[in-house]
């Protein structure tokens, strides 16, 4: 009887154990010691030899049909997958902490004319390259050119994206305005819009490209090396409809890297693009991207070498992360900001406005809680920039400061901030109706949240309750103005400020604040039509000020981005409007 | 049996249709929708958006629409998530996934669990008990999050890099272990009290002292006699709790990037998806309603003296 007992105790103990035995033997193969070449831990471990590199960028990506994606995680699949007629290079300067060192080249034109006419408008006669083939072969023409712009510019595409081609590209307004835009939304129509084959693109053949722009645009090569702005094939699409981004054989692209696989919320496989011209010099074989959504995932991933990139960790290990120099950070167009609803007491109020943005000790927020080298904001565009003369002074130094973030001034805004909200009407916050900040479901956005609470309290001795919101319930709030302060933020799409400014026009969808001002809105039109860059930049500088004024928005702190990579990897390079590029990363 | 079986399945079908009314108009409730961005598209390409899919009816006739749809077998396309990519090639691609890992979690639990169960009961008092009692009790306390948390510090680049943490990239079976083990250590612990707790009742009753009295072996007694009736108590905890473990845990799938339909579900509802959040929400509880029929049907295997159509009665 007891040698049956000790059967049966042996028994468990044996299928309790059998998995930590699994776990402990290896396989013989070369298992990860530390770092691997990515992917599966089995691979050869040596960081010598062929480069396969896993990152991670985000989760499942909405599209990565380049004309229909909004996100930062989809531009830069698309960047790897397509190239467009100009392109992001490394410019050799080196990428550890700091400034992005992406400059801008001819990608898939070989040269270009531009001549300006005497109506303003601008003529761009671009020539292909010879050697351009799409990842099946075909060669890649000016009809693919056309095709795809004029795709982006019809409104039956749907693309979120393509009104920044709007007032730029000719006829690209006419083609997108809505029968009649005063009325519900939900009754327009587009019959009586002009015809998408009106867009001021042509392809004079095979090689030879003219896009007409209504007006001299500063920022115009950057924009043709924005994905909504990429060649697509025709024939794909027309074929496949909507599924074609989904399969390899009908996902055909341009640039470096083609999808070899798309294993959905997995990961998306993709290899060196055979037809692509400097297939030659490309770096990684293959690059995968990991979709994840987890930050300790991540970083469980990054440590154990099955992910060679990531770009998030969870907050509390920032500090950890940055002192053993394993998190970078870098520069990034964007800004961290408040929305006040304009169109409600008490924040009607622009005094109001101004007290409560003056009380925020940003030092404080960006040493103590962010603390991942945000900058302590002051004004609404952020540095970096372009104004009038790109060598000169950007955008934001040419405006000049809203107020003094000198953690030493930080009293006299105080001061100042409690003198306005006095005058209206609120001495030492008496009286002051109960108001309500809300943010999106998140540590960090709460933990700044509580941060300016408590400034409010102590320095204008108000009361402010803190409210948060599942993400998508959030935009919806904060679109229909149900809020009486938000959190916001706006990351760059492209180097100009206008990508700033006109989210606050009337009507438009990211109008936030809920502004509706004429003044306003003829500012943005006049620099629409401003042929002269200089007399451009000024209007644009009139627009911010108009919001300065009325303290349309409380500017917190401008972005950074960070990412970890392994170290044995060397060649990534970054533009600072958020795109992290793999296509020449080597082994050190 | 087969009018019972009939019985069940129309009472099944009747709970789904009350399931769908229900998610369909709670979802539309909700603040939000699919086409909500931070970079939003114009109110034009909106109203197109939702003409296109419909978005712009009364929400009745949307309903009928889309469950006169679902009875053709046509579950829709997703919004949002994998646009326009049918919602039931997207739940043949998750749910076997899901499915692997919480048979596996499954199977281990159970067999671990029975096994230390038995070995608790026969042991009773002693120090093997004793120690068991604190593992399981811990097993059951800990929060699935924290247990796949220390897995991963423990053996996934933290201390030790043995085992993948990424499931969907890796194509090595031990990339399974550490997503089956935390899902399964749950269940496990609480299959083993309640084999323990049950065995102790067994094992108290008349006819294991008769088969000892008879000169059985302690092993043939326990697995044969005791061990049976001590199941059904097993059975009934075991039995709902397949149908959650199969169609995938949010933590576990999300923590291990397990590509599953418990972690997609989720997703479709932070996205508002609202073909996926429907068809994943049918597909899930016909499923968890198939599979509680066919627990009930192994009771009667187990314990011939259940009668299946008085319970329904």
């Amino acid at each position: 009887m007891k040698k049956a007992t000790k059967l049966l105790a042996l028994l468990a103990a044996l299928v309790v154990l059998v998995g930590a035995f699994a776990a402990c033997t290896n396989d013989g193969g070369g298992t990860s010691s530390g770092t691997t070449s990515g992917g599966d831990t089995s691979g050869g471990d040596t960081p010598s030899g062929e480069l396969h590199m896993s990152v991670n960028l985000a989760s499942e990506p909405e599209t990565i049909d380049p004309a229909l994606n909004s996100a930062v995680d989809g531009a830069v699949m698309a960047h790897h997958f397509f190239e467009g007629l100009f392109k992001w290079v490394d410019d050799g300067s080196g990428l550890a902490d700091g400034t992005g060192n992406a400059k801008l080249e001819l990608g898939q034109a070989a040269s270009y004319d531009k001549s300006i006419e005497s109506d303003g408008s601008v003529i761009y006669t671009f020539i292909l390259r010879d050697d351009i083939l799409w990842s099946d072969g075909e060669p890649v023409t000016a009809y693919d050119f056309e095709y795809a712009l004029k795709r982006l510019a019809n409104p039956a595409t749907a693309a979120y994206y393509a009104s920044i081609i709007e007032g730029v590209i000719k006829n690209a307004s006419a083609i997108r305005s809505p029968d009649n835009p005063d009325d519900d939304p939900e009754e327009w129509t587009f019959e009586n819009a002009a015809d998408p084959d009106s867009l001021g693109v042509t392809a004079l053949d095979e090689k030879t490209l003219e896009i007409i722009l209504e007006n001299e645009c500063a920022y115009f090569t950057e924009l043709l090396a924005f994905p909504p702005l990429f060649p697509m094939r025709q024939d794909t699409i027309e074929a496949n409809g909507d599924l074609w981004t989904y399969d390899p054989a009908t996902f055909i692209t341009n640039g470096p890297y083609k999808m070899e696989a798309w294993e959905h919320n997995s990961y998306i496989h993709t290899v060196k693009n055979e037809h692509y011209y400097d297939y030659e010099n490309l770096g990684p074989e293959s690059i995968r991207y990991v979709l994840m959504d987890d930050q300790n995932a991540m970083l469980a991933g990054f440590r154990s070498g099955e992910l060679d990139f990531i770009e998030d960790v969870p907050i509390d290990e920032i500090p950890a992360l940055l002192d053993a120099n394993e998190l970078h950070v870098l520069e990034y167009i964007g800004t961290y900001y408040l929305s006040f609803n304009v169109q409600a007491a008490p924040f009607d109020d622009a005094r109001v406005r101004e007290a409560f943005t003056l009380a925020i000790d940003r030092n404080h927020i960006v040493e103590n809680i962010t603390r991942t080298g945000q900058v302590p904001a002051d004004g609404f565009v952020p540095y970096g920039i372009a104004d009038a003369d790109p060598a000169g002074d950007d955008f934001r130094t040419v405006g000049g400061q809203w107020y003094s973030v000198d953690p030493a001034d930080y009293e006299a805004n105080c001061e100042r901030a409690r003198e306005l909200l006095a005058e209206a009407g609120y001495p030492d916050g008496e009286g002051f109706p109960a108001v309500e900040y809300m943010y999106n479901t998140s540590d960090a956005h709460r933990a700044v949240g509580e941060a300016m609470q408590a400034d409010w309290l102590r320095e204008l001795g108000v009361n402010v309750s803190l409210n948060n919101q599942d993400w998508n319930t959030f935009l919806q709030t904060r679109k229909n103005g149900d809020f009486q302060i938000a959190r916001d933020g706006w990351i760059s799409d492209f180097n100009d400020p206008i990508s700033f400014l006109d989210m606050y026009v009337s009507g438009s969808g990211n109008n936030n604040a809920q502004l509706r001002s004429q003044e306003f809105d003829g500012y943005i039109n006049a620099s629409r039509a401003a042929t002269d860059p200089a007399e451009r930049m000024e209007i644009l500088h009139d627009a911010e000020k108009f919001m300065q004024d009325g303290y349309i928005v409380g500017p917190i702190y401008y972005y950074t981005n960070k990412y970890m990579l392994n170290d044995n990897i060397d060649g990534l390079y970054y533009t600072p409007l958020g795109y992290f590029l793999f296509d020449y990363c080597h082994y050190k | 049996m087969i009018k019972y079986i009939i019985k069940r399945v129309v009472m099944g079908l009747v709970a789904l249709f009350v399931v769908s009314i229900l998610t369909f108009f709670l979802m539309n409730l909700v603040p939000g929708g699919p086409f909500m961005s931070e970079k939003p598209p114009s109110p034009a390409v909106q109203a197109m958006m939702e003409e296109k899919y419909g978005l712009n009816k009364p929400l009745t006739e949307q309903y009928v629409t889309w469950l006169t749809d679902l009875l053709k077998g046509d579950f829709g396309v997703s919004y949002r998530m994998q646009k326009n990519r049918p919602v039931l090639t997207i739940i043949k691609e998750m749910f076997p996934t899901s499915a692997k890992v919480g048979a596996i979690a499954m199977g281990w639990a159970i067999v671990a669990g029975i096994a230390l169960g038995c070995v608790a009961a026969y042991k009773r008092g002693k120090l093997t008990d004793s120690i068991l009692r604190v593992v399981t009790t811990s097993g059951v306390a800990l929060p699935t999050f924290v247990t796949a948390s220390i897995l991963l510090v423990v053996f996934a680049g933290g201390v030790w890099n043995i085992l993948p943490s990424i499931v969907g990239t890796s194509s090595s079976w031990k990339a399974y272990i550490l997503p089956c083990f935390t899902l399964g250590l749950n269940p496990m612990c609480n299959i083993a009290r309640y084999t323990r707790s049950a065995m102790l009742d067994s094992l108290g009753q008349d006819y294991i002292r008769t088969a000892y009295a008879k000169g059985l072996a302690t092993p043939f007694i326990i697995f044969k006699h005791a061990l049976r009736n001590a199941l059904i108590p097993v059975v009934s905890y075991v039995g709902p709790l397949i149908a959650g473990i199969l169609s995938g845990g949010f933590v576990v799938e999300t923590v291990f990037n397990v590509p599953g339909l418990g972690r997609y579900f989720v997703q479709s509802i932070n996205n508002r998806d609202y073909p996926i959040i429907m068809g994943t929400t049918i597909f899930l509880s016909a499923f968890v309603i198939a599979m509680n029929l066919i627990v009930d049907i192994l009771y009667r295997v187990i314990d011939p003296r259940i009668d299946l159509s008085k319970g329904v009665e």
